[in-house]
This record gives structure tokens, C-alpha cells and sequence, in this order.
């Protein structure tokens, strides 16, 4: 198997992600397509580590979802808090820094 | 009577030595001592007992006795002055360049003098060659030869200024004449001022004026002629204006000085031009002038210039028509004041300037050979204009003025028509007599405290006989009639115009037939108003005291005025000078007896003939002109007479026949006839108002030309300041200020603060612009963040990693 | 499935059927993705993300690695999708259709994506032209433990501490004082 396919495919991946993360106006929305992105770079982290016969390509996916659970349990509460302060979660009126 | 004298060739040695006589050589005393009294009466004057009147007329007294000693010596010098060459080694060469030996002099006449400047030749040498060069036919073997002593005062830039005396006969002449006069005037101003509120102040300027005119007279050089020339007018002012609080009198003496200021500027022009034409630039002397004008060195252009500048002074300072106007006001000063400087002297300083300077004269005005010029019409004209005037006078002083007027006129025009020694000699006479006049009229207005012949005189011969003697002696003279000075100098002048040929008279410079006319037309006016005056003054019955009062008989003592009594004859301190003078008019013309008039020669020393003329003419000299002379003739003598006889036959009709009877018959103290000339005739009505009002000079003086300059000039002048300069000027700060507000609005508000707002501007739409990329939206920063990278990403791989 | 794996990796015709298994799984991937990002519902779009995950998790078996693969199902499908889904009902998203995008943003992202996918595309295969990926066993679970507990045991306790914090954080955060 080629390696580039596993790459492109994360490349892929990563941008699909990117313009989820650019486009969507709802905050969940936005946190799904940071998944997205997330899991590209884990196959890429994985795809080197199975090149060099590398274990540490793999531990360092674990670490990354781990890190990736804890970051979407923090990103849902402060969603959970920008509704109850707001009661939406529309990202196109998160404008306070406006200039 | 046709003995013919040649004309004196000119010499081509300068005849002038600087080693002669103790009083020649030292006649700067003469001066001295009258400026020493000066100051001497100003510091100690009112101490004095005589309030310094004893110091002017001592040092006058002895400055006339030094004169008679100069006038002695130059006699001798003249006569006597020999070449002695001793055992000096000549330095005189003939044209093969030989030496000669002194005595082999006299027969070369192409001896010339090396002269390397060291004085090496002794003038005695020098005035051998002059005399040989003279030809020695004239005047005997004696030359010519003037005494000049000199000093040099500094030396800047090449100018030599000196100052020194130059003696010779001229000179001396003036010498003896100012200073006799002089003392007689002041022992006259000692009856005559006495009492004066500023006797001693008008003693030292007595004093300071004869100082002044003798220092005038010999001086050496230009410089010191204006110097003199300045002084003396300064000192007429002081004693014009020696009743000042009056304010007629402080009016004469300004008019006197700023008249004479006038004619100052020619002479400024005139001496400058000769300095520079003449002196080479560089030396003021007057011989040295004089000699390069005579030899032809001067162009003659310069030499016209200088002689009308000339002519200009010589009109205001010895009151030539038109700038005459300041004599007769001049008379508004005490009479002794008139008499000496009015009269005698001071008026007489043009005349000796131009017989003084007479090569610029004589070659700037072609003299020689032209029947009219600048000089000798003025003359002509200023003798019977003045003379004419004379007729109108009721002030005796002012009658007298005129006549010095016209006579000066008479000096003018004999130097204008080439005869020198007769215009001089004129001067010498015409001192005597008209001094004499004028202390007579002195003496009578003393008598009647007053000068006004018609009011206040009359018939004073009854009361100053000896007064009257003196005056009618002085009248003759003026008049011409022989055997008086006054025949004799003023047929000199008649007979140097050579303009007798008609009557079978030779010579002379030219042919100045029209002046001669004018010469006898003022011989007869001279006569007439004198015959006037005499009898205004001396005849009929005296107006004095009530003179206004109609009535015939004024014994009554009603009056302090009249407890004056009548007039009485005048002391001696007055008679004496009186006496002098008319002495001196009766005799004093004998001393320059026509050549012909008696047996001998003229050219005998010890003979009759043209006495004045062989000592005070530089004829052959260096210094002057080549002059001829006329030859006098009976005819003329005889003519001349007759015509002042015929103004004297006139004037004596009118006045002495009819006039007088008709006094008689009315009983009134008439001084004209009542339905006379001039009132029935229209035209002599007329003539009279114009001399009057003496030709409307006056007039046109004080209105037209400064009332012009005070009025319209005045206003046009400021006119032109207040709207042509003042407008340039506002107009300049005017447009300033425009161009100010223009650079502030539209360069400094418009363009500079415009860049920097539209900068402003600039920046801030700018920014408002910039400022939409912070729309506050995550999303849009997170596009614009991986944009960047994507971008940056793709440009290093491109460029580097490819 | 690892022996089935590692019994087929040595046969050629083991290889065309890999490459095709693996062509299916990445295209259903991506059209998952897709529709991630393009649904108009919050479910639908969490239920497409667990395919996608479904589908990392294979690729991760693709790649040998057994262990992640299993831990990426369990954790992400099993816990992080249902912590979306409890988020979506909490904040009660609407379940109907998303609100509209925004045009110009839409261009924009999707500019920006393919941008970032040509350059990363370009960089990739500019360099990994012809490296192939051999498997010869999958990665052993006591392989990545040893590591871990030795070599990565520093970055072990950091992510313990870090998902302590996380834990606190969010109850922290979330709580209703």
C-alpha cells in the first residue's frame, strides 16, 4: 500500500474539516467538523508510524483522541454556556468583538 | 595825442619773485592786526574806556601806515627791480644750448631758462630773461614783477593747499584805499554810533570786515579768494543787521546774504572749473593759473564756463543787474557801514576778483577783438538801469546806492570791454567820492535823525554849510566834470570801449560802440539825480521838525520835537573824514593823466602820464593778458563833458529854477512840481511806477519765484509725496497683505493643510475600511488564518521545495 | 481479524483486494464527511460523523494498528458521539433544518479548502512519491504499552493530568451557579 493514499486521504480529511470548521454556524456543528479534522491527522500520525515500524506513531493517537475527548467535553460546556446565556448557539451573532 | 603803445607782450617767465622788499614780503600784518582787534575788542572791548573803539582804530591806523610803507616799497620795487646775477652760476641757455653770462642777457631774446626746480636760477636771472623776453621796450628795462609769499597749509593727494600773499600793484592799491577809508569810517562811527546800544560789538566787526577785505585782496590763491570773499559777506550781514530788532533791518541783511548766496554758486563753479581747467588739478594759485590761461594751455571752452560762473558772482556780490536787489535794502544799516562796505569796499570785491583773475575774463570772452560779451552788457545795462532808479529815490541813502550800483556797473563793463586799468582806476576814484557821500549823508541825517530827503530835509545848506561843501565836491566828482577823479577814470572807461572811431579815436580791444552810448546815456543820468539830490537835500526850505504840517512858519515850541531846534552842523569827528575825502576826490585823479596831456612820455618815470597805470597794470607780465589800450582823445573828453553837463543843465532847470520858484510863489517847501511830467503824460506816469517799483524785480523775486516755490511747488511736492510715493508705498503693503491672505487661504489652508487633512482622511477611510475584516465572527478569522497559510504554505514549497 | 489480516497481506491478489477494500472505506469516508458538513440536521450530521469514525477506526486496522483502532471505536463512536448527542439535546439545537449558511462564507471555505488540499496534495506527493507502507504484523498491544510506560510515560501522565483538568473544567463550567 502506497503511503500517500493513507495521506491524501487524511489531507482529505482534514480539509472537508476545515471548511465544516469555516462554514457551519452552529457551534455543535463546528465541533463535529474539529472531529473531522482531528481523526485526519490521527490516520496520518498512524500512517507514519506503521512506514518506520514506529510504535510511537500510534501511542501519539491515543494521545490525541484522549486529548480530543477532553476538548470536546470543555467545547460542549462552554456551547452549554453559551446557550444559557444567549439561548442560541448561532456562531454569526458571537460578534462582541466587533471593530 | 596817436602816441601808440604797444601792446605789452607777455612774458613767458614767470614774473613773480619770492624775495623782495621787509614790508612786500610781510604785508600778512596788514590783516593781521584788524583780526587781532577783533578779538581783542569781543573779550575786552567793554572795558575799555572808549568801549573798544580806541583798539579798532589803533590797529586800523597802523595797518594803514604799513600799507603806506608797502605802497612805498612796491613803488621802488617796481621802478628799481634789477637783474644782479652776482657771481650765481646762470643756468641760462641760449638755443645752441651755450650758458650766458648775465650781461649777455639783454641781447638774446632766445634765452631760455633750466630750471630744475631746485630754485637753482635766482629770480634775478629769471626776470633778466622775462625782461628780455619782453622785448624791453615796455616799461623801460624794469619787468613787472609780483611779490608772493606762501606757505604751505597741507598737502592731500597731490592738492597743494597754501596759503600766502601775493603783492602787486593791485593788491597794494586795495591795500592803501580799504584801509584809509576804514580808519576814516571808524573815527567817523565814533561821533556817528556813539551811544549805541552795540558799539563795541559793532567796532569789532568793523575791525573783523577790514581784516577780512584785506585779507581778501592779497590773497595768493583761489581758495583763499572764496575764504575772503565769504568772510566779507558774512561780516555785511552782522553789520546790515546791526539794528536787528527791527525787522526791516534783519530782512536787509538776510536778503543782502542769501542774494549774495546766489551768485556764491557761480563763483563755487567758476573757481572749481579753473582749478581743475587751469590749476591742472592740483594747485590753486592764482599766478599759476592766470600764467597757463595766458599761454594758451586752458581749453576755452572751460575758460567760457568759468567766466559766466563768474560772472554770476560778480552780478550778486558787487550788485550787477539782476541781482542787484540787495544793495539799495542794504542801506538799512548805519551809514558808516554803507559807506565802507557799501560803497568803497566790499561791493568792489567782484571787481578785484575779476581784475584778478582777468585772463579767464579776457580769454573766456574773447574781450580782445568783439564788440559785445556777458560782462560788458551787464555792465552796460546795470549802469543806466541803476541810474534810471536813482530819479525815483526819496531816501538819500538810496539814491547814493543806485549811483554805487550803476557805478560799479561803469567797473563792469570797462573790465567787459578790455579796458582793466580804467575800470580799476574807477574803483580807486569812485571809493573816495562816494565814501565821501555817503558820510556826508551821514552827517545831515545825524543833523535831522532821519534820511528822508523829501519829508525831512531841505535847505540845509543854511545849517551845515561845510557838510554841503563836502557833498557838492563829492557830487562833481561823481559827476565826471574835469578836473575831479571822477572826469578822469570814467573817460578812461569811455575811451577803452573803442568805440569812438567816429571821432577819430583808435584802439582799445574791440569795438564796443553800443557801450560807449550807454557809457555817456549814464554819464548824464549820473549828473542829473545827483543836481536832484543836492537840491532835495541842501536847497530850499527845510521840512524837517513839522514837516507834514501845512503851515509856512513853525515857531511854535509846542512839541518836544520841535524843541530840538533846527539842525546844526555835525561835529568834527564827522567833518574831518568829510574834509579827507573831498581832498582826496579833488586831487586824486591826477595820478593817471592820459599820455599826451602834457609834454613827455609816457614811458618817462618821472613824467605825469599814466601814473597809476605803470605801477598797478601787470602789463608784460606773466600773469596777464596781452591788453590794449585806447588812445583818449579830445573829441571824447569834450563830449562826455558836455553830456553831464547837459543832465546837470536839466536837473538844475527843474529843480533849481522851477521847482524852487515855484516854492517861492506857493510859500511851501515843494520837492516837485505838482502837475510835472508824470502827471499828465500817461507813458511817464507809467515809466515812473516801473522804476518805483524798481523794475518789479523785488516782486518777482519774493512772490513769483518763492512764492511759486512756497505755494504751487510746495503742494506739487506734496502732491507727488502724499499720492505718488505714499500710494507706492501703501500699494506695496497693500499687496503684501493681499498676498498673505491669498498664500494663507489657498497655499497654507488650501494645499498644506488640504495634503495633511486629505492625509488624515486617507488614513481613516483606510482604516474604516481595514476595520470590516474585524467583523467579531470567529469563522471569518479562522478563514482568513488558514488562508494565509494555504497561501504561505503553497509559495515556500513552491519556491523552495520544488 | 487480525490473523485473517495477517494471512492475506502475503498473497499479490491480497494486495489488489486490500487497494480495493480500502478505496470503498475512503470514498464512503469522505461522502460521510461531505454530508458532515453539509446536512442540514444536527442528528443526521452526528450520525454521519460515526461512519466517518467507523471509518478511521478501519483504517486504522488497515494500517495494523489494532489497539487504536479498538480505542478509537470505544471512545469516539462510544463516548464522544453520544457527549454530541447529549449536547445537541441539551442545547436544543433545532432538529429540523440547519439555519442557512452564509453565501460569500461558503465560497470563501470552500476556496480555502481546496486551496489547502492542492498545496497539501502537491507537498505530499511531491514527497512521498513512492514510499509504501508494509505491514508485516499489526503492532502488538503489549508493544504499545511497553512503550507508553516507558518511553512516552511523561506525555502518559500529562494527558492524565490534562483529562483531570478537562473533567473538572467542564463540571465546572457547566454547573448551574
Amino acid at each position: 500500500m502506497l503511503l500517500n493514499q493513507f495521506l491524501l486521504l487524511a489531507a482529505g480529511l482534514f480539509c472537508i474539516g476545515v471548511y465544516g470548521v469555516l462554514v457551519r454556524r452552529s457551534a455543535m456543528l463546528v465541533l463535529m467538523s474539529i472531529e473531522l479534522i482531528l481523526n485526519a491527522v490521527n490516520i496520518n500520525l498512524v500512517a507514519f508510524g506503521a512506514l518506520t515500524d514506529d510504535v510511537g506513531g500510534s501511542v501519539f493517537a491515543l494521545f490525541t483522541i484522549a486529548v480530543a475527548a477532553a476538548e470536546v467535553g470543555i467545547g460542549l460546556a462552554i456551547v452549554l454556556l453559551m446557550y444559557r446565556n444567549r439561548r442560541s448557539i448561532d456562531l454569526a451573532q458571537v460578534d462582541l468583538l466587533k471593530g | 595825442m596817436l602816441s601808440v603803445l604797444a601792446a605789452g607782450s607777455v612774458s613767458k617767465v614767470s614774473t613773480v619773485t619770492h624775495d623782495a622788499n621787509w614790508f612786500l614780503e610781510h604785508a600778512w600784518i596788514i590783516p593781521l592786526l584788524p583780526a587781532i582787534s577783533f578779538v581783542v575788542i569781543l573779550f575786552f572791548g567793554k572795558r575799555m574806556p572808549k568801549k573798544g573803539a580806541e583798539i579798532g582804530i589803533t590797529a586800523v591806523a597802523i595797518s594803514f601806515l604799513l600799507a603806506l610803507a608797502t605802497g612805498w616799497s612796491w613803488i621802488d620795487h617796481r621802478d628799481h627791480v634789477e637783474f644782479d646775477a652776482g657771481g650765481d652760476e646762470s643756468e641760462v641757455v641760449d638755443d645752441h644750448g651755450d650758458y650766458l653770462a648775465p650781461d649777455e642777457l639783454g641781447n638774446d631774446e632766445h634765452a631760455v631758462v633750466v630750471d630744475d626746480g631746485h630754485s637753482n636760477v635766482n629770480d634775478s636771472v629769471r626776470l633778466a630773461v622775462a625782461a628780455a623776453e619782453a622785448g624791453g621796450e615796455a616799461e623801460g628795462s624794469h619787468p613787472y614783477v609780483a611779490v608772493q609769499t606762501s606757505t604751505q597749509w597741507l598737502q592731500s593727494g597731490g592738492v597743494e593747499f597754501s596759503a600766502g600773499i601775493l603783492v602787486d600793484g593791485l593788491s597794494v592799491m586795495m591795500l592803501l584805499v580799504v584801509t584809509l577809508i576804514s580808519l576814516l569810517v571808524h573815527v567817523y562811527s565814533t561821533d556817528y554810533v556813539g551811544g549805541d546800544r552795540r558799539y563795541t560789538h559793532f567796532f569789532a566787526f568793523l575791525s573783523l570786515f577790514t581784516a577780512s577785505m584785506l585779507f581778501f585782496v592779497l590773497s595768493d590763491n583761489i581758495l583763499q579768494m572764496i575764504v575772503g570773499w565769504e568772510l566779507v559777506g558774512v561780516c555785511s550781514f552782522a553789520l546790515i543787521g546791526h539794528w536787528w530788532e527791527e525787522k526791516p533791518n534783519s530782512d536787509a541783511a538776510l536778503k543782502a546774504f542769501l542774494t549774495n548766496r546766489v551768485g556764491d554758486v557761480g563763483l563755487l563753479v567758476g573757481m572749481i572749473t579753473l582749478f581743475f581747467a587751469a590749476g591742472g588739478g592740483t594747485t590753486f594759485d592764482t599766478i599759476t593759473i592766470n600764467e597757463q590761461i595766458v599761454q594758451g594751455q586752458v581749453g576755452h571752452t572751460a575758460l567760457v564756463v568759468a567766466a559766466a560762473a563768474l560772472t554770476a558772482a560778480v552780478m550778486s556780490k558787487s550788485g550787477q543787474f539782476i541781482l542787484h536787489t540787495w544793495l539799495p535794502d542794504a542801506m538799512a544799516g548805519p551809514t558808516p557801514v554803507s559807506a565802507l562796505i557799501h560803497a568803497a569796499t566790499m561791493v568792489v570785491a567782484g571787481i578785484f576778483m575779476v581784475a584778478r583773475l582777468y585772463p579767464v575774463f579776457f580769454e573766456g570772452m574773447s574781450i580782445g577783438g568783439s564788440s559785445i560779451n556777458l560782462l560788458s552788457t551787464v555792465g552796460a545795462v546795470t549802469l543806466v538801469g541803476a541810474g534810471l532808479l536813482a530819479f525815483v529815490q526819496d531816501d538819500i541813502k538810496k539814491v547814493l546806492a543806485y549811483s554805487t550800483v550803476s557805478q560799479l556797473g561803469y567797473m563792469a563793463m570797462a573790465l567787459g570791454v578790455g579796458a582793466w586799468t580804467a575800470a580799476v582806476f574807477h574803483l580807486f576814484t569812485h571809493a573816495f567820492f562816494k565814501a565821501n557821500l555817503f558820510l556826508g549823508s551821514g552827517s545831515v541825517a545825524h543833523a535831522v535823525h532821519s534820511f528822508d530827503m523829501k519829508k525831512d530835509m531841505g535847505g540845509m545848506k543854511k545849517y551845515m554849510p561845510r557838510t554841503f561843501w563836502t557833498f557838492v565836491i563829492g557830487s562833481v566828482a561823481l559827476a565826471g566834470l574835469p578836473p575831479l577823479a571822477g572826469f578822469w577814470s570814467k573817460d578812461e572807461i569811455l575811451v577803452g570801449t573803442g568805440g569812438w572811431g567816429l571821432f577819430g579815436g583808435t584802439g582799445g580791444n574791440g569795438a564796443y560802440t553800443f557801450h560807449l552810448v550807454m557809457g555817456m546815456i549814464g554819464a548824464a543820468l549820473t549828473a542829473a539825480y545827483m543836481t536832484r539830490c543836492i537840491y532835495l537835500t541842501f536847497f530850499g526850505r527845510w521840512r524837517g521838525g513839522h514837516a507834514h504840517d501845512e503851515h509856512a512858519h513853525d515857531d511854535h515850541a509846542h512839541d518836544d520835537h520841535a524843541h530840538h531846534g533846527e539842525p546844526h552842523e555835525s561835529g568834527p569827528r564827522i567833518l574831518i573824514p568829510l574834509y579827507v575825502l573831498s581832498g582826496f576826490s579833488l586831487v586824486i585823479g591826477l595820478v593817471n593823466l592820459p599820455p599826451g596831456l602834457f609834454s613827455g612820455s609816457s614811458k618817462d618815470p618821472a613824467g605825469w602820464q599814466e601814473r597809476f597805470l605803470h605801477y598797478i597794470e601787470p602789463a608784460g607780465s606773466s600773469y596777464f593778458p596781452a591788453v590794449a589800450h585806447g588812445t583818449p582823445s579830445w573829441s571824447l573828453a569834450l563830449i562826455s563833458t558836455g553830456i553831464a553837463l547837459l543832465g546837470i543843465g536839466l536837473a538844475f532847470r527843474y529843480y533849481f529854477i522851477r521847482v524852487d520858484r515855484l516854492s517861492r510863489v506857493t510859500g511851501q517847501s515843494l520837492t516837485s512840481l505838482p502837475n510835472g511830467l508824470t502827471t499828465t503824460n500817461r507813458l511817464a506816469r507809467a515809466g515812473h511806477t516801473l522804476l518805483v517799483n524798481k523794475y518789479y524785480l523785488d516782486h518777482l523775486y519774493t512772490g513769483i519765484i518763492a512764492g511759486f516755490t512756497k505755494g504751487p511747488l510746495a503742494r506739487a511736492a506734496y502732491w507727488v509725496n502724499q499720492n505718488v510715493l505714499d500710494r507706492t508705498v501703501n500699494l506695496a503693503g497693500e499687496t503684501a497683505v493681499r498676498t498673505g491672505k491669498v498664500v494663507y487661504t489657498k497655499i497654507d489652508q488650501g494645499v498644506v493643510d488640504g495634503f495633511v487633512n486629505r492625509a488624515g482622511r486617507a488614513s481613516d477611510a483606510t482604516g474604516q475600511e481595514l476595520r470590516k475584516i474585524n467583523s467579531g465572527r470567529v469563522q471569518n478569522y479562522a478563514t482568513l488564518l488558514f488562508a494565509a497559510a494555504a497561501i504561505l504554505a503553497g509559495a515556500f514549497i513552491i519556491l523552495f521545495a520544488l | 481479524m487480525s490473523s485473517l489480516l495477517a494471512a492475506v497481506s502475503a498473497d499479490a491478489d491480497l494486495m489488489v483486494a486490500q487497494n480495493v477494500f480500502f478505496a470503498l472505506v475512503a470514498l464512503v469516508m469522505l461522502v460521510a464527511a461531505v454530508r458532515v458538513v453539509t446536512s442540514g440536521n444536527v442528528v443526521h450530521a452526528a450520525l454521519w460523523l460515526v461512519v466517518v469514525l467507523a471509518g478511521v477506526a478501519v483504517q486504522f486496522l488497515f494500517l495494523g494498528a489494532e489497539f487504536v483502532a479498538v480505542t478509537q471505536v470505544l471512545v469516539y463512536i462510544g463516548a464522544v458521539i453520544v457527549l454530541f448527542l447529549f449536547g445537541v439535546m441539551l442545547t436544543r439545537a433545532s432538529m429540523g433544518d440547519d439555519e442557512s449558511v452564509v453565501n460569500e462564507r461558503r465560497g470563501m471555505s470552500a476556496l480555502v479548502g481546496v486551496l489547502l488540499f492542492a498545496v497539501m496534495s502537491l507537498a505530499l506527493i511531491d514527497s512521498f512519491n513512492d514510499d509504501r507502507v508494509v505491514i508485516d504484523e499489526p503492532q502488538s498491544v503489549t508493544t504499545v504499552s511497553d512503550s507508553i510506560f516507558s518511553q512516552y510515560i511523561v506525555p502518559f501522565e500529562a494527558v492524565s493530568v490534562l483529562l483531570l483538568a478537562a473533567l473538572i473544567g467542564a463540571i465546572v463550567l457547566a454547573r448551574k451557579d
